[in-house]
């Protein structure tokens, strides 16, 4: 019994001083949108200079709240903070990657890219007014598509999250009632629905129910094969979400360093725009100088080395310009 | 009919009513262990040991980290919770037996055992995680230990009151104190009692996902640094089952069927030292 | 204490540590209790405590929290799943002290408690895969077409059957609370003393009459204490509801509705609200589930220590 006790011990003291100092760690968490294209990034990283970056995808809310709170060492964001909010809580941000937020439907014989939806409809969906797949202002942009009369199951995000605040954005900006009666944010009172755990939890429930819509990145959408929908966006045009689409939204985009970037992309003027388009953000605590130079130097190896990930998981990587005027913000702020 | 034959027949449909609810509950535990059977051995492979988890979307990768995390977790857990419990226990048991702050302590114990495990994580983030700055797992060892302590506490009173007073009074009159006779004679009585609640300890809490969501929180690389967030099982389980890719949800259950093995495996060997100790 | 054993300085430094470490669950719980209090006091300040537990605002937007919605969820699933496990737990009680043959008994009780051993989130995460698409597809469909059109109880099967929902939660919550509310009904059955039974046979009684007249009567309190304990416990469940329950923070009349469990609220919420008010609210809600579960298990206490006393009288 004493030795088997003694044995344990040892066992385990060995085991957690040994690896203790050998490799460095980083710890953030956040956003669940960009986290395929950054956990990818992490393992190509960690092959390369043997850092650990550790991202747990808790939500944009979290993000906030733990860098807030200090508990990690940077956090993500799809919801860019304000100057005022940044410096209340003394906080500095940068974007790292654009992405698109995409209704997803499991409906029965509809493929990706059939069901055309517009602002207005999408918003009566989620304010539960729309109640049945064949109502009028649904079968009217899809006079083509066959609907059934079933209950639209409305799956929404349970979790603090930068994709519900990019696309309550959306919503908040062509649908006046959405504005008044909701808001935008990364949780709001939802009107109508089930709420998943993450980008991951919307799209597994979605899968698992039938006649239902949700909203994911698009990432997840196109790894888990998930009906994405075409939306209309402000030009007037049915747009397919796709790397050109989110691009095009990307591209009138003007990131600001003097308001730390801040800059939403939802309902972006270009012909073929994809109108739920958003930056993900990283936010940092302005004193741990020493943390965030790590947080950096990942960053600084992503830009030379992800774009091509970055592409392939269906993200914009940042263009250069951008790049540049961010390695400008760390130099300013004395952390590269 | 006859008063005789409807007493007779209402008897027979109340009993065998009974019995189809013993048939119910046995069906549960067979479909539930038959599920996570029959899943978690179609995706057991010996990669799922070996080799750390990879991006979402490349194939492969598995839970070691989660594996050894899990038992770091547990292990410290039970170096907390064990002497604290046992101590506990004996005060209980022994310097404290039939005071009135025996009793309350002891009831207390019996309610902390079924506190709201979620309370307990919320309680360590105040206390462990936000003041240190880090998610850690030193801080879901506490969260686990703080469920262990009043299981132990609870079994080692019970365990120690079974040994007979007249063993101790046997070794005062040679003259030993206390102390003494406590560690090396009542303890040495009850050591396979306590042994047991020991071992029930840790399959209540290696089950536990709902403490270390805040505290030791998750983490994709294999660590075993407890000053840093730490994988486990439980919380991958989450995680992943939760996910929507094909592969997480195998890995699910490949760590779901390893995770009851385990806890199946402690919980029965605790139940026949009982068998074989007490009866 | 019989006998005073001899003193030494080494036994009060062990006596001192024995007492330090048993007055660790004290510390804990006033700790605990004192940390909720604590963190949820702006809550408690703005919102009040009658305010708070009545409103069903839950709007992160506009910080403006309640916690009814999910005291609504937490006591409806409880109660469903209690509905559920109770005859069943009694039922399998009943079989295994009373009808099963000697030879079944050991291996029906070992499954009981091997049943009690499984970690919640194995429950939790096997409900969303295998339950959820049984309950949607089958029978939540079936109970909808029998049960939909019939007066009062109609409102209970409307709207569409998804299998995420308070009703496959409470069935995953009740499978969870069987093994508990059967062992101890067990327990309290087998201390019948066999005498009585043995007379209530003499006199006539059928089996079921002497379950029913004698041993249920006889041990009520202790499996009332056990049912009470099983509330404690399903009401601070977490992981085998939050897979299956859809966090939906409104309160609904119909079982096809998704819910939110204070648990689940926490679970989801806890490590990204967002908002001080936000946050402090969740600490709230951890401080009412705190204070609910410990009133209900300290009255599963009082009935059970009043049973073991009646017992062994």
């Amino acid at each position: 019994m004493k030795t088997i006790l003694k044995l344990t011990i040892i066992v385990l003291l060995i085991m957690s001083f040994a690896q203790a100092y050998a490799a460095e760690m980083i710890n953030g968490a956040g956003a669940t949108f960009p986290y395929p294209v950054y956990s990818a990034w992490a393992f190509d990283y960690n092959k390369v200079t043997g850092t650990q970056l550790n991202y747990q995808s808790i939500g944009s809310g979290g993000g906030i709240k733990q860098i807030t709170e200090r508990t990690v060492d940077f956090g993500a964001s799809d919801k860019p903070l304000t100057t005022e909010q940044l410096n209340k809580d003394n906080l500095l941000q940068f974007p790292a990657v654009i992405g698109g937020v995409v209704p997803v439907v499991n409906l029965p014989g509809v493929k990706a890219g059939e069901l055309r939806l517009d602002s207005d409809t999408v918003c009566k969906i989620y304010l539960g007014d729309i109640k049945y797949w064949d109502d009028k202002g649904i079968k009217s942009l899809n006079p083509k598509t066959d609907l059934a009369h079933n209950e639209i199951t409305v799956v929404h995000r349970s979790d603090g999250s930068g994709t519900t605040a990019i696309f309550t954005e959306y919503l908040s900006g062509v649908c006046p009632s959405w504005k008044d009666k909701v808001g935008a944010g990364t949780s709001v009172k939802w009107p109508a629905g089930i709420g998943g755990k993450g980008n991951e939890g919307v799209a597994n429930y979605t899968q698992r129910t039938a006649n239902s819509i949700g909203y994911v990145e698009f990432a997840y959408a196109e790894q888990n094969r998930l009906a994405y929908t075409l939306l209309k966006n402000p030009a007037g045009n049915f747009v397919a979400p796709s790397f050109d689409a989110f691009e095009d939204a990307a591209a009138t985009g003007d990131f600001d360093p003097k308001k730390h970037f801040h800059l939403w992309l939802v309902n972006a003027p270009g012909k073929n725009a994809w109108p739920v388009a958003g930056a993900t953000f990283i936010l940092l605590a302005k004193e741990k100088t020493d943390e965030n130079k790590n947080v950096v130097k990942f960053y600084d190896w992503a830009f030379k080395n992800g774009d091509a990930k970055a592409k392939e998981l269906v993200y914009v990587p940042l263009p250069g310009s951008l790049k540049e005027k961010i390695r400008a913000y760390w130099k300013a702020n004395g952390i590269q | 009919m006859t008063r005789q034959s409807r007493r007779k027949i209402g008897g027979f449909v109340a009993l065998v009513l009974c019995t189809l609810a013993a048939l119910l509950g046995l069906f549960w535990l067979v479909i539930i262990l038959g599920d996570v059977l029959i899943h978690g051995i179609k995706a057991l492979k010996p990669g799922l040991f070996i080799n750390d988890p990879v991006p979402p979307g490349v194939a492969g990768g598995g839970l070691r980290h989660a594996f050894i995390g899990q038992l770091l977790i547990t292990g410290f857990a039970t170096l907390i919770g064990v002497p604290l419990g046992v101590l506990g226990g004996t005060f209980l048991a022994e310097y404290a037996r039939g005071r009135k702050i025996a009793l309350i302590i002891s009831i207390l114990s019996d309610i902390m055992v079924s506190v709201p495990s979620i309370v307990i994580g919320t309680f360590i983030y105040a206390v462990l995680v936000r003041p240190l700055g880090h998610f850690s797992g030193w801080a879901g060892a506490v969260a686990l230990s703080v469920i262990m302590v009043p299981v132990v506490l609870r079994t080692t009173e019970d365990m120690l009151s079974l040994v007979p007073w007249t063993l101790r009074e046997a070794a005062f009159a040679l003259g030993a104190p206390y102390y003494k006779v406590i560690t090396q004679v009542v303890y040495r009585g009850a050591a396979t009692g306590i042994l047991t609640g020991i071992l029930l300890s840790i399959a209540r809490v290696a089950g536990e996902t709902a403490p270390l969501l805040f505290t030791a929180f998750n983490n994709s690389f294999f660590s075993t640094n407890m000053g840093q967030p730490v994988a486990s099982l439980t919380v991958t389980i989450f995680q992943y089952a939760m996910g929507p890719y094909d592969n997480w949800h195998e890995q699910a259950w490949a760590a779901s069927f390893v995770i009851t093995i385990f806890i199946l495996v402690l919980t029965m060997a605790g139940r026949l030292i009982i068998k074989w100790r007490y009866k | 204490m019989p006998t005073t054993p001899k003193k030494n300085s080494v036994d009060t430094i062990f006596s001192s540590i024995t007492a330090v470490s048993a007055f660790s669950v004290i510390i804990l719980i006033a700790g605990i209790l004192y940390t909720l209090v604590d963190e949820s006091y702006p809550a408690i300040e703005k919102f009040g405590i009658w305010n708070f537990l009545t409103s069903t605002d839950w709007d992160p937007v506009r910080e403006s929290f309640g916690a009814l919605t999910n005291i609504y969820g937490t006591i409806l699933t409880t109660f469903l799943s209690l509905m559920i496990a109770i005859p069943v737990a009694v039922g399998i009680a009943i079989f295994v002290t009373e009808i099963s043959p000697n030879f079944l008994k050991g291996p029906i009780g070992a499954a009981i408690e091997l049943l009690a051993a499984i970690p919640s989130i194995i429950y939790g995460m096997w409900g969303l895969f295998t339950l959820t698409p049984i309950m949607s597809r089958h029978i939540e469909p079936l109970l909808k077409s029998i049960f939909a059109d019939v007066p009062f109880i109609g409102i209970l099967f409307q709207g569409t059957p998804m299998g995420i929902d308070i009703l496959t939660a409470s069935v995953i919550l009740s499978i969870m609370i069987i093994p508990f509310t059967a062992s101890i009904s067990r327990d309290a059955f087998n201390l019948t003393p066999s005498i009585v039974k043995e007379s209530a046979y003499a006199l006539g009684a059928t089996k079921w009459e002497v379950v029913k007249n004698i041993v249920i009567p006889y041990s009520k309190l202790g499996v009332f204490g056990g049912i009470v304990l099983s509330l404690g416990r399903a009401l601070g469940e977490t992981m085998a509801v939050a897979f299956v329950l859809g966090n939906n923070h409104r309160i609904t009349t119909s079982l096809f509705d998704a819910a939110a469990t204070i648990t689940v609220t926490l679970a989801n919420e806890f490590s990204e609200a967002d908002t001080d008010m936000y946050f402090s609210s969740l600490y709230y809600l951890a401080l009412i589930l705190f204070v609910m579960s410990f009133i209900t298990l300290a009255i599963a206490k009082f009935f059970l220590l009043r049973a073991e006393r009646k017992y062994s009288r």
